[in-house]
């Protein structure tokens, strides 16, 4: 049998949250001479999660890429016919790899602005990177379910302790509307599993016909699991409360990889084993998906908060997801997967950006702000960069995901497109109304006259982000030779897309 | 005519319980207080050697012309009740020496009510079932007021002797009604006695006495008020011993003596809606909690709603769920109750869940270790917990309950805000002071239950296999 790779990147965080537990719980934590807690377990934790993206990336050269189905397998008797196994296909292997690069770029952000409570900190981020990665790798529908559902306890431990104000409303909403989805979500894998002979295997599970009927349901099921992780409209409404309570890294892993759950499910689940519910719930889902579009992008122009325009922004951008996927076309699909994936680097990167103001001035306020640009260029035209990305301006990875998600969309539907469309117009809206109120004009809050530029950490944070969304503007090939396989297996049992 | 072999083969372990409670009364009565000390760990080996002598003769039999048989299905519950009366009969011992309550009293009664919960395991006629039963609760009454100087320690006792004595009435009632039908106490002959309507009022009236035994709504209400009242450690000894056996008992007679198809669809309609009573009784009462051992109480009776729920799905599909949903409750009750007693400060016990208020700063390992087992206890994927859920669950869609398994996806979202309550409690509010140090059966409880739990959840094989192999015994 070849080595593991899928297991040791998926345990190699566990295995070092566990290791510095053990030895924080031999030594304790030191304090230093003002009462802090001594800093060196954030680099122990770095160590770890660099480590994890390291053997991510002999994961991704160890891939096949001319290959079809799903590689690196690994397969292990779990208990009555569900097994642990493991594999991948391009779009997890891409998914991965944005989640073990991310959360170095969460932990390096938190360095110096997370100051009490590190080894719970760092072993919550850990742990969560395990069952994040697992969640990509699982080919198993029980052990998915285990992964999908046991990231809630860290995100909810690292809400609740280290969030704003209204954290513990907010760590609570967030776990209680998840877990309510994801237990219809549980009878459901139930079903499949005695229905399928008791065997939980994706890979036969997809092969597997259940009859329309059950499908209907089973999808609905899963519907309402992962309409709650995108977030959809109308049950998106922890979001915004989750987002703006979360410590700036929260905000990041949940933007960037946690709402990415919910495409990877629709794409994994519901088109290959319900392709008939997903059918018929085609026009429901784009009806929810324009809304959300609209809906999303109205109100985030009407925030004062930076932090929830930006997760409102989030559900408006998810809706593309969904709109692309349920068009049922390849380039929906594709697009579809590129815009998770972009916006995974675009909303990770607009949140550390509103996290370098919050660290110095201590307020999300917009109104706080303004003329940023006399005292911080380089903070100013990084924004710039997010901010057309966001927007969807070409040449950023922003405008790929969109217009092809739109094209799509346009195949299937002219009615949903045109909403769509729609969506991005108010994006710039809200995008540059934002950035022209922070950046522009005088500075009127004298905090501001001293605030200093970016400095060398939040570079090394911004500028990986900065690459990627250029580069997949530029050559969004990249991601799509990667990624067609996926898309079109997911449409196989559509008729062939 | 006595055949020893078959039966040491049936009932050795109850012998051998029989024999060290009735020998504990004459040493006790000679040695007097110097036997206090060491009663608990004597008590807790025979305990251990019970369990022991249930593997050994794991097969069982049948004996006394039909009157005991034992099956794999009832060693399997003889083995975790024996062990988890052991863990919970050990971590008294710190607990009582500091109330001044260590009297060698304690360990027999212990040891008496395991001696009712292996006969009503092992029995095969209602006049054995009722001895074990009268045996388990007698005990069980005594324990409950056990600290008779605490006026709460004594309420909690008489309240659970007057309902209870209802209930061993409601049940004797019940069986002379079958009697009279049957015409015959055996479960071999009533499962072949016609399911007339006067035969199964008096299965309703057994199903009603059965029902209290587990803390099953609507007849609970003694179980928060108990929980409350009794000593810590005589909760921890309830919480899992006896719920064990009450539950696998309860499934045994419904499964064996019950199993008339017009018999069936009546007692599964009666066993689902007193289950999705209980979990929505269990899961909506504990809101309002605010003493951690009432808390503990009401998801007592949630979890007896998922457990029931098993048995509702029939012999075929229920009995293994049963098994292994029972043995998750049983190990995650131990170690919170583990948790409950190391709640101590000032001298005293403190109940209060806010007295948990930032443990994890104070205690980090003892705050994780009760995390794992909350998780656990909730069903949430991540510990042992899950796969209980998981098989009853299992067990539901087999035997098509749909509605109960809403009743129980909803019940769980609900129980979960109270498990989380707890974590939050205990991760996100501001320290309060350390608690004193607790004796080591106690610490290693909590360790070893929340590492148990983990544990099994990866290793769940042989286990599962154990459990299926358990209730093929009494799948006809």
């Amino acid at each position: 049998m070849d080595f593991p790779i899928l297991s040791a990147v998926t345990f190699t965080p566990l295995a070092g949250a566990v290791l510095i537990l053990l030895i924080r719980g031999l030594t304790g934590a030191q304090l230093r001479s003002d009462g802090t807690e001594d800093n060196r377990v954030m680099y122990a934790g770095l160590i770890f999660s660099v480590a994890t993206f390291l053997i991510s990336v002999v994961m991704f050269l160890s891939f096949d890429f001319q290959g079809s189905g799903y590689q690196l397998v690994e397969e292990v008797d779990w208990f009555s016919g569900i097994q642990y196994k493991m594999g991948v296909d391009g779009m997890s292997l891409l998914l991965i790899v944005l989640t073990t690069l991310l959360t170095p770029i969460a932990l390096i952000a938190s360095l110096g602005s997370i100051k009490q409570r590190l080894t719970e900190y760092i072993v919550a981020f850990l742990v969560l990177e395990t069952f994040m990665i697992g969640v990509f790798c699982a080919l198993d529908l029980v052990l998915f379910y285990v992964f999908f559902e046991a990231g809630l306890i860290p995100m909810f431990i690292i809400i609740g302790v280290w969030g704003g104000a209204e954290r513990i409303y907010a760590s609570f909403k967030f776990f209680l509307y998840t877990l309510l989805g994801s237990l219809f979500m549980l009878a459901a894998v139930v079903y499949m599993y005695l229905a399928n002979d008791g065997s939980s295997d994706i890979v036969e599970l997809e092969k597997f016909a259940f009859d329309p009927g059950a499908q209907t349901w089973l999808w609905l099921a899963f519907f309402a699991s992962f309409a709650v992780k995108l977030p959809m409209w109308p049950v998106h409404t922890w979001l915004p409360d989750a987002h703006v309570q979360a410590p700036t890294a929260g905000s990041v892993i949940l933007a960037g990889i946690l709402l990415k759950m919910g495409g990877y499910g629709f794409l994994r689940f519901s088109l290959p084993m319900f392709p008939d519910a997903s059918v018929f719930f085609q026009p429901f889902v784009f009806t929810l998906s324009v809304v959300a579009i609209v809906y999303a992008s109205l109100v985030a122009w009407r925030q004062t908060d930076m932090k929830k325009l930006i997760a409102y922004s989030s559900v408006a951008h998810m809706g593309f997801v969904t709109l692309g996927i349920f068009s049922f076309t390849e380039i929906g699909v594709q697009g579809a997967i590129f815009q998770m994936l972009s916006h995974g680097l675009i909303s990770g990167a607009l949140f550390l950006i509103v996290g370098v103001v919050y660290d110095r001035i201590h307020t999300r306020e917009i109104e706080a702000y303004g003329g940023l640009v006399h005292r911080m260029p380089i903070y100013a035209s990084l924004f710039m960069l997010f901010t057309m990305a966001n927007v969807g301006l070409p040449g950023t990875s922003g405008f790929v995901g969109e217009i092809l998600t739109m094209v799509g969309a346009f195949q299937a539907n002219t009615w949903a497109a045109a909403g769509a469309a729609l969506g991005v117009i108010f994006s710039a809206v809200y995008m540059l109304t934002l950035y022209r109120r922070t950046v522009f004009g005088k500075i009127t809050n004298p905090a501001l006259e001293t605030i200093e530029d970016v400095n060398a950490k939040e570079l090394l944070c911004l500028i990986p982000l900065a690459i990627g969304t250029i580069l997949f503007g530029i050559m969004p090939n990249l991601i799509f030779d990667i990624t067609r396989e996926s898309s079109l297996h997911a449409l196989a049992q559509l008729g062939g897309g | 005519m006595f055949d020893l072999e078959t039966i040491f083969a049936t009932i050795a372990p109850e012998l051998l319980l029989a024999a060290a409670g009735l020998g504990g009364v004459i040493v006790g009565a000679f040695m007097g207080d110097r036997f206090n000390a060491l009663s608990v760990k004597l008590g807790a080996l025979v305990l251990i050697a019970a369990a022991g002598l249930s593997i050994w003769h794991w097969e069982g039999g049948r004996a006394f012309d039909g009157l005991v048989e034992t099956t794999r299905f009832a060693n399997f519950a003889k083995v975790v009740s024996f062990t988890a009366g052991a863990i919970a009969l050990l971590m008294a011992e710190g607990f009582l020496r500091r109330h001044e309550t260590l009297r060698y009293e304690y360990a027999l009664l212990v040891i008496f009510a395991a001696l009712g919960m292996g006969i009503i395991l092992s029995a095969a006629d209602f006049m054995t079932l009722y001895l074990g039963v009268e045996t388990l609760s007698l005990s069980s009454y005594v324990l409950a007021s056990f600290h008779r100087d605490s006026p709460r320690s004594a309420e909690a006792g008489l309240k659970y002797f007057v309902l209870g004595a209802l209930a061993s009435g409601l049940l004797l009632y019940g069986i002379s009604l079958v009697y009279g039908f049957a015409g015959s106490t055996s479960y071999e002959v009533i499962a072949e006695t016609e399911a007339t309507l006067g035969f199964m009022f008096g299965m309703v009236l057994m199903i009603t006495g059965l029902a209290f035994k587990v803390s099953a709504a609507p007849m609970h209400v003694w179980t928060p008020d108990v929980y409350e009242g009794a000593p810590s450690p005589v909760v921890a000894f309830f919480a899992t011993a006896p719920k064990m056996a009450s539950m696998v008992v309860f499934a045994i007679i419904m499964f064996t003596a019950f199993p008339q198809a017009l018999a069936f669809d009546n007692w599964q309609i009666i066993i689902g809606l007193i289950a999705a009573a209980s979990m929505l009784v269990g899961a909506i009462g504990a809101l309002p909690q605010a003493n951690l051992k009432r808390l503990l109480g009401y998801s007592s009776i949630a979890n007896m709603g998922y457990a029931l729920v098993a048995v509702a799905a029939g012999v075929q599909f229920g009995a293994g769920s049963l098994l292994i949903f029972m043995t998750a409750y049983v190990i995650a009750s131990l170690g919170l109750f583990g948790g409950v007693l190391s709640m101590r400060r000032d001298g005293g016990m403190v109940e209060n869940i806010d007295e948990l208020a930032g443990l994890i700063r104070r205690q980090p390992g003892l705050a994780t270790a009760l995390t794992v087992l909350l998780v656990s206890v909730s069903g949430f994927p991540l510990a042992f917990g899950f796969l209980g859920k998981f098989a009853v669950l299992q067990a539901g869609w087999q035997a098509g309950l749909v509605p109960l398994i809403i009743v129980l996806l909803i019940s769980s979202v609900i129980a979960m805000y109270y498990y989380l309550r707890i974590v939050k409690i205990m991760w996100f509010d501001d320290q309060a002071e350390a608690f004193e140090p607790v004796d080591g059966w106690v610490t290693l409880t909590i360790y070893f239950s929340a590492v148990i739990s983990v544990a099994l959840l990866i290793f769940i094989n042989p286990f599962s296999e154990l459990a299926a192999s358990a209730a093929a015994s009494i799948i006809p």
